[in-house]
């Protein structure tokens, strides 16, 4: 089975992207949509939705599973829901504008590494190292060398679905919205793709996973620790990017509702989930560049150096460890959202051009003065 | 922090006294722009704030230790004792309603909702209600037949609200409705006592 996949590497790699987005993405995603309203409530000292619940039919046991079924029913109501379309809007922008904002972020989940290489033919055994395998499986639907330059130009792809949305609709407040999404995402694009670049000094290449096995299994050398700047500016302006609090401009409830608001049942649900989806993209990007991909601290290819694993435990782990990271940052990026308030636009705009520019642009040359220094001794 | 405070709002100059215009007499605090370096890099303050979010998070996930919500239908606020709810009617020691249909709280009811038809007991002394039917919609809870009631025969301390009904009908309580909820009542005219007559005050008969 394994050798067949080896082999047959499209096959694998539908079955990775079957995988990844149906058994990892989208159910956190989903789940997401609960989990923010829970956590939210918890931090306001709340409850939240907790009703939801399953009956089992003819046993009368009731599950309510702290209302994690409330993402079930939130998907029937918006599947089910009249599919509203006004009447003046430009039907074709309108029809593609949901899935431009979703496409994108679901297709850079090709490049983010979820475990490391498997090596085939010796899954139950203790290896040392992958040098020995003839066939290994990638734990990545694809490996390219451009790697995050894949992802910026996609990330800049996902401004069109909001926009559109927002021209198409044929209402003011809609485009409203999505003018302010375009001018928001644009500005801090620029940061995203600078705040990056000292990490790709520092590891010397652009593809996800070669940064991940340069950082190892030493929590110290993860890029976190090297690049605290380059981190805490990243973590800015890819907020800034999903358009969720302190960021939601383009969104702002009070004033505009968004650059959505013609839109109803599932064509609403998809922007909603390609929100959740970019969180976790960007949980998975953070991951891989600041916090050691899927490494675990101290494990190495052969196991912990008091517990020897075999090869198939060891990668098992490192993808739940992997899991564990995403889930994480997740919850801190709705820790985040949930406790900081919005930004004016004006504010916006300053701190974008202003400061995470510049202090990007600093980071760029103290890590390259570091890096000349360091390969100059 | 407390103390300078109060210091610079009454160090504010004393109104001046007489005509013209009041200039310099509100007492003014100057609140600066955050300017310490700690405030403008706002990094910190943001931690600081996830930090009190984090706290108030894992502190209601754990133990419910700061949680206010109570969960309705299993659990209830405990109403003051004079709140008005629904409305029952109180019975006698023979198990007969008190009410005597003396048409006072259907005549005082600015709603309108009470509708009483009465009957002879059989007794020859007293009347008795055949329909007693409170419409709960048109009630605006005023509690002015439980001030009006002679008998203590009509109360409102059930501590229910007016549920939701399926039907509009279903929201008029009849007679045996209202019984349902009510309790016996021992209470006596004037409240005090079969005696009262001999402990009533005399001053009014007493006065010229």
């Amino acid at each position: 089975m394994l050798e067949f996949l080896a082999d047959h590497s499209a096959i694998a790699a539908l079955l990775k992207v079957f995988f990844l987005l149906m058994a990892f993405v989208m159910p956190l995603a989903s789940l997401s949509t609960w989990a923010e309203r829970r956590q939210s409530a918890m931090m306001q000292d709340r409850l939240g939705p907790n009703r939801a619940e399953i009956t089992i039919p003819g046993l009368g046991w009731t599950l309510r599973l702290w209302g994690i079924t409330h993402f079930v029913a939130d998907a029937l109501k918006m599947a089910f829901k009249e599919d509203l379309v006004p009447s003046k809007v430009d039907r074709v922008l309108y029809g593609i504008a949901p899935i431009m904002a979703i496409a994108p972020v679901l297709i850079t989940f090709a490049i983010v590494p979820f475990g490391s290489d498997l090596c085939v033919g010796k899954m139950t055994e203790i290896i040392t190292s992958l040098e020995g395998c003839r066939r290994t499986i990638p734990l990545q639907v694809v490996r390219l060398d451009i790697g995050m330059l894949f992802y910026f130009a996609l990330a800049s792809l996902a401004v069109y679905g909001t926009t559109l949305a927002g021209w198409s609709s044929y209402n003011k407040w809609s485009l409203l919205g999505g003018l302010r999404a375009s001018s928001q995402m644009m500005s801090y694009e620029v940061t995203m793709g600078l705040s990056l670049m000292g990490a790709f000094l520092y590891y010397g290449t652009l593809e996800p996973n070669a940064m991940v096995l340069a950082q190892g299994d030493n929590p110290l050398n993860w890029g976190l620790f090297y690049q605290p700047l380059g981190f805490i500016l990243f973590l800015t302006a890819a907020i800034a990017e999903t358009k969720r609090a302190p960021f939601d401009l383009p969104e702002g409830e009070p004033e505009l509702i968004g650059y959505f608001v013609e839109y109803s049942g599932m064509r609403f649900g998809i922007f909603f989930l390609a929100e959740f989806i970019e969180t976790i993209f960007l949980a998975a990007i953070v991951t891989t560049v600041f916090l050691g991909g899927w490494h675990v601290p101290g494990l190495h290819e052969d196991g912990f150096s008091f517990l020897k694993l075999p090869h198939i435990a060891v990668v098992l782990l490192r993808s739940a460890v992997w899991g564990g990271k995403i889930l994480f940052l997740c919850w801190l990026q709705l820790l985040i959202r949930w406790t900081l308030p919005r930004f004016r636009p004006d504010q916006l705009m300053r701190m974008g051009w202003k400061q995470l520019l510049p202090l990007s642009l600093l980071n760029i040359v103290l890590t390259a003065a570091w890096v000349l220094w360091r390969s100059a001794h | 922090m407390a103390a300078s405070h109060a210091e610079k709002t009454h160090a504010a100059p004393a109104a001046p006294q007489g005509g013209g215009p009041r200039k310099g007499t509100v007492a003014v605090r100057v609140v600066g722009r955050p300017d310490s370096l700690e405030q403008r890099i706002y990094l910190p303050e943001v931690v600081k704030g996830l930090g009190v979010t984090a706290k108030h998070f894992f502190a209601n996930l754990f133990s419910r230790k700061y949680t206010v919500t109570v969960e309705y239908p299993e659990q209830k606020v405990k109403y003051p004792p004079r709140n008005r709810g629904l409305h029952r009617l109180m019975h006698r020691e023979d198990g007969e309603v008190r009410c005597v249909a003396c048409m006072l709280c259907p005549t005082v009811c600015p709603a309108h909702c009470i509708t009483i038809v009465p009957e002879e007991t059989g007794n020859g002394n007293e009347k008795r209600p055949k329909v007693f039917e409170i419409d709960e919609l048109r009630c605006v809870v005023c509690g002015l037949c439980v001030e009006a009631c002679p008998c203590d025969a009509i109360r409102m301390d059930t501590g229910e609200h007016a549920t939701a009904v399926d039907f509009r009908a279903d929201a008029i309580l009849g007679k045996l409705d209202l019984l349902k909820r009510g309790a016996a009542s021992t209470a006596v005219q004037g409240g005090v006592g079969g005696d009262w007559r001999a402990k009533a005050d005399k001053t009014r008969d007493e006065t010229p």
